[in-house]
């Protein structure tokens, strides 16, 4: 067990290690529908394929649902959360998302969520959509833009704001006997992190079974498998896996600040422990560089219940 | 710091130009130069102390105790803080305000909201003609900022509105958005002959159907849109209505089309 000082709760081993993330800019908008369904439908696809700034160039995901009191204009809705590694890309990603997946979406609207330092682009990016017919609205300290569309309106906040307080690649690895038992351990975790605000889990389902480390020996590989953690080469490689762990999955998480990052490790964990080791993970590990590339470390002994 | 209170003395016998009594206007002034200012517009002008007793020393919260239809220009040019009328007020109430609130208890004269780019304009009364309409010679009317009349307005309300809320609970006059070039015209209640007569842009949002429309408008049917339940939101948060104006399906107009054709008249379905 490479060494490393272990506690252990509720039979569960904890490794005495951190997660490692970065500063990253993101931004929050509500969309909202006739109905929570096609709320989700656009949220979902605006979502989709943007599991890591590595190939998607920005990490997304749902934040919440809201009920239809919760949300602008009266109708159900949901949060969304984009994150990237700049500003100008995260424009970028939010202008195409929301033109090819929102503004198309059945009787979707859009409203900006997050107060931010500066403002990026929404309704400002798509309104020459509307062919001269858009209007814009200015009420009660918000901009609007109503572009007609062939099921009446898309309404859209101009602006929404932008966070340069945002953390990407708060992470749980979660090492258990069997697939089957790693999965359960990972979505538990998954639906107690999915109750923090302000986090996002950007992957499949929130989880992932391809976890990476930095480079590779082929040319130009950013990521390569965390061959560490992978039970098929245990013996064959410096390994992280004692013999009882035959599958790892691990949770990436996104947050609007530190705090939110901190609170969703805290939940996964806690989800994961009291799920204990013969349901579940035998132990919980985190991914980091040594501590030397972000700036940010989470220190699972300072998260546990 | 005490409100600065102009305590009417007695109806005053001429117009009075009341621009200067504003947060800008008096400040770093004393007592006595406050009550010297010339307010009077005869060839004998009455001073603030003739007309007023003057009580209290904050400036940015100034009181009218008491009013009159010959209080002409009161809160212009306001930027800042807070000015109420305890009673009626004259022409060009608000004229060029470009923030803070003024408060008028009573009622208004015509152009009440001239030339208003920003800042909160509240009548509790009614307004006369040409509300936040321009002045002979200007090119556009308001500019921004919001103007509520809780009685009724009279004819060419928001003339040339080029952009801003106007919202008038009691009904208007007719010619309501007339020429209209964008922003926006809440009216609860009837509305007078040819509302928003050659309007280029901009929206009217009413609580019941049109009647006397030009026929340059043209029936675009019921639509089934977010906006109106964002916009009904809005006028319920500020407190301008207590229920939705427009409901969830309003009906639409667009017009004029004898212009550009790209503005609009919503409408609450069923009234």
């Amino acid at each position: 067990m490479n060494g490393m000082h272990q506690l252990n709760r509720n039979g569960v081993v904890i490794d005495d290690t951190f997660a490692e993330a970065f500063g990253m800019r993101a931004t929050a908008i509500i969309i909202t529908a006739p109905t929570l369904k096609w709320a989700r439908q656009a949220a979902i696809t605006m979502t989709g394929y943007a599991t890591s700034v590595i190939g998607c160039g920005c990490e997304a995901a749902i934040d919440r649902d809201l009920p239809a009191s919760k949300t602008p204009d009266g109708r159900p809705g949901c949060r969304v959360m984009i994150f990237a590694m700049g500003t100008d890309e995260l424009q970028k990603q939010l202008k195409n998302r929301l033109g090819q997946c929102v503004l198309t979406s059945p009787g979707s609207a859009c409203f900006a969520d997050l107060e931010g330092t500066a403002p990026l682009d929404l309704g400002n990016a798509l309104r020459y959509f509307g062919d001269g017919w858009q209007i814009s609205k200015k009420f009660g300290g918000k901009h609007y833009w109503r572009v007609p569309v062939m099921d009446g309106e898309f309404l859209c906040e101009a602006t929404t704001g932008l966070t340069k307080l945002a953390v990407g690649g708060g992470n749980l690895l979660l090492l258990a006997a069997d697939n089957a038992k790693a999965l359960r351990a990972a979505e538990r975790a998954v639906a107690a992190i999915e109750k923090v605000p302000g986090a996002i889990m950007p992957f499949p389902g929130g989880i992932v079974r391809s976890g990476s480390k930095v480079g590779g020996k082929y040319k130009g590989m950013m990521a390569s498998t965390n061959d560490a953690f992978a039970p098929t080469l245990r013996g064959v490689v410096n390994s992280a896996l004692t013999p009882e762990v035959n599958a790892v999955l691990e949770i990436v998480i996104d947050g609007e600040t530190d705090d939110a990052v901190t609170a969703a490790m805290r939940a996964g964990l806690k989800a994961v422990i009291e799920l204990g080791p013969k349901r579940g993970a035998v132990r919980i590990s985190a991914g980091n560089y040594g501590g030397k590339l972000g700036k940010f470390h989470y220190h699972l002994k300072d998260l546990l219940p | 710091m005490k409100a600065l209170t102009f305590s009417l003395l007695a109806e005053p016998e001429e117009r009075l130009d009341l621009s200067a009594l504003t947060h800008s206007g008096l400040a770093g002034l004393t007592d006595m130069q406050i009550k010297k200012l010339r307010i009077g517009t005869t060839r004998n002008p009455a001073s603030v102390g003739d007309i007023f007793k003057v009580t209290g020393n904050n400036p940015q919260s100034i009181i009218f105790e008491g009013g009159s239809a010959r209080f002409d220009k009161i809160g212009t040019g306001l930027s800042s803080g807070a000015i109420r009328v305890i009673g009626n007020v004259g022409l060009e109430a608000g004229r060029k305000m470009s923030g803070g609130s003024l408060l008028v208890d009573g009622s208004a004269g015509d152009h009440a909201g001239s030339g208003m780019v920003d800042g909160r304009l509240e009548i509790k009364g009614n307004a006369g003609d040409y509300l936040g309409a321009p002045l002979a010679g200007e090119i556009t009317g308001m500019e921004g900022g919001l103007l509520i009349v809780r009685g009724r307005a009279g004819n060419y309300a928001g003339e040339r509105l080029r952009r801003g809320i106007i919202a008038i609970l009691k009904g208007c006059g007719d010619y309501a958005g007339y020429r209209m070039i964008a922003g926006s015209i809440v009216v609860a209640g009837r509305v007078g002959a040819m509302p928003g007569y050659l309007m280029k842009r901009g929206s009217l949002f009413l609580d019941r159907r049109p009647e006397n429309l030009a026929p340059t408008f043209v029936d675009c049917g019921e639509t089934d849109i977010a906006f109106s339940g964002v916009f009904d939101r809005f006028l319920i948060h500020e407190k301008i209505m207590d229920k939705p104006l427009l409901g969830p399906r309003p009906g639409k107009f667009g017009g004029d089309v004898a212009v550009s054709g790209k503005g609009e008249i919503l409408f609450r379905r069923g009234r």
